[in-house]
């Protein structure tokens, strides 16, 4: 069962809401911090820390002896990792996105691999909770490789959380690819409503089943809460705004630090997600 | 030996183009006769338009480049294919034209500006 939990805008409360529901689980469970460019479960969690394992993806290599500047390769290259010169080709690892069609193309077998290392993977415990945090290095801009080496670690069987990253682009799709529920995590206001359109719009897409928890739920106005039911969007919490919990996140501590009584309410919901294998959620 | 200055104009008197990846054309002038072509540079919207403009300035079999900014792909590129580049140019393309004559425009050493710059 591996719940995806995403918002469009960010800062709305996703990893909030993902490290809840693993601390309020009663079962051994997986949480995948797959918000790499900024992965800060581990903040909230304070899980024990392994070394971390480093993830590579292939760039290519050209043999400046046997390439013979036909230009197939960068004609081909959607991104414009290799320019192709009468007395050079070059490549822009940073850009590639390891397609490998310029190894297949070259007529002169010029062009090799090697492995490149975008970002790590980190695995740790805390009590019931198994997690795995993927990490970009800095400076790199291509996200979806190392989501999908931090989703090979999830488990076949039993619960898996995902902290996806926001937005609704490459890296969002990456995450919540294969996953039986979403939770869009939002709040009342005209960004919050307008980014969880965008995000339902993409999930759809993807035909993945998805329901909606609003945090800070009573400020803002009723625009979230008439566009969830008029698309017929579950809302399956609602946490009202409490400075305690902002003050606690920004001590480095989660939710349940200084609200344990919500742990109930996120022990049903992660029971009724489990239950649902997201049947009765809204495609 | 012609030279490549950057424009989004089309005549001697058009301003020389900022940004050296996002140059709406290329003017390809003989600085003896003044007699140019213009070269549309159309460009990837998403990525990669200082490579794929660098690319293109390569093929023109030009000796030397002049434009506003360059950044560090492009550069590369230019470097690669051994053409002179120089940057921080302001004024109409006549004007810049005059002041390379003159030998007042220094080569770049290096991109002058971060990729993205804007």
């Amino acid at each position: 069962m591996k719940i995806a939990v995403a918002s469009g805008k960010g800062g709305t409360g996703k990893t909030t809401v993902a490290v809840s529901l693993a601390l309020a689980g009663q079962q051994p469970l997986q949480l995948l911090d797959c918000d790499v460019e900024a992965p800060n479960c581990r903040i909230f969690l304070q899980p024990t820390i392994n070394p971390p394992q480093p993830v590579s993806v292939p760039v290519p290599v050209v043999d400046q002896e046997k390439c013979s500047r036909c230009g197939q390769c960068s004609a081909l290259c959607q991104y414009h990792a290799i320019a192709v010169l009468e007395t050079a080709t070059l490549v822009f690892p940073e850009l590639c996105h390891s397609c490998g069609g310029c190894r297949r193309i070259c007529p002169e077998a010029a062009i090799s691999e090697q492995e490149r290392e975008i970002g790590q993977i980190f695995t740790g415990r805390r009590e019931l909770v198994d997690w795995v945090e993927g990490r970009l290095n800095i400076g790199e801009a291509i996200t979806p490789p190392l989501i999908r080496a931090v989703k090979r670690k999830a488990r076949p069987q039993g619960t898996v959380i995902i902290d996806c990253p926001p937005g609704t682009a490459c890296s969002l799709v990456a995450a919540v690819s294969g996953c039986d529920v979403v939770v869009l995590v939002t709040e009342p206001t005209p960004f919050g409503l307008h980014d969880l359109h965008l995000t339902v719009e993409v999930l759809r897409q993807l035909q993945l089943p998805l329901g909606v928890v609003i945090n800070r739920s009573d400020i803002g106005d009723q625009r979230v809460e008439h566009f969830c039911a008029r698309e017929r969007i579950p809302i399956w919490l609602r946490i009202a705004h409490d400075r305690r919990i902002a003050a606690a996140s920004a001590r480095g501590e989660g939710l349940l630090a200084v609200r344990p009584e919500l742990a109930d309410d996120f022990r049903r919901l992660l029971e009724n997600l489990t239950k649902l294998g997201g049947k009765e959620a809204n495609r | 030996m012609k030279i490549a200055i950057t424009t989004n104009g089309s005549n001697l008197e058009a301003p020389v183009g900022q940004r050296f990846g996002r140059a709406e054309r290329f003017m390809v002038i003989d600085p003896a006769t003044l007699e140019y072509q213009l070269v549309e540079n159309p460009g990837d919207p998403a990525q990669g338009a200082g490579i794929q403009s660098a690319e293109r300035v390569a093929r023109l079999g030009v000796s030397a480049l002049i434009t506003g900014h360059c950044g560090p792909k492009a550069y590369r590129v230019l470097q690669a294919a051994g053409i002179e580049v120089y940057v921080g140019a302001q004024g109409s393309v006549a004007e810049v034209l005059e002041q390379h004559r003159q030998g007042r425009l220094q080569p770049a050493v290096g991109a002058d500006v971060e990729g993205h710059w804007v």
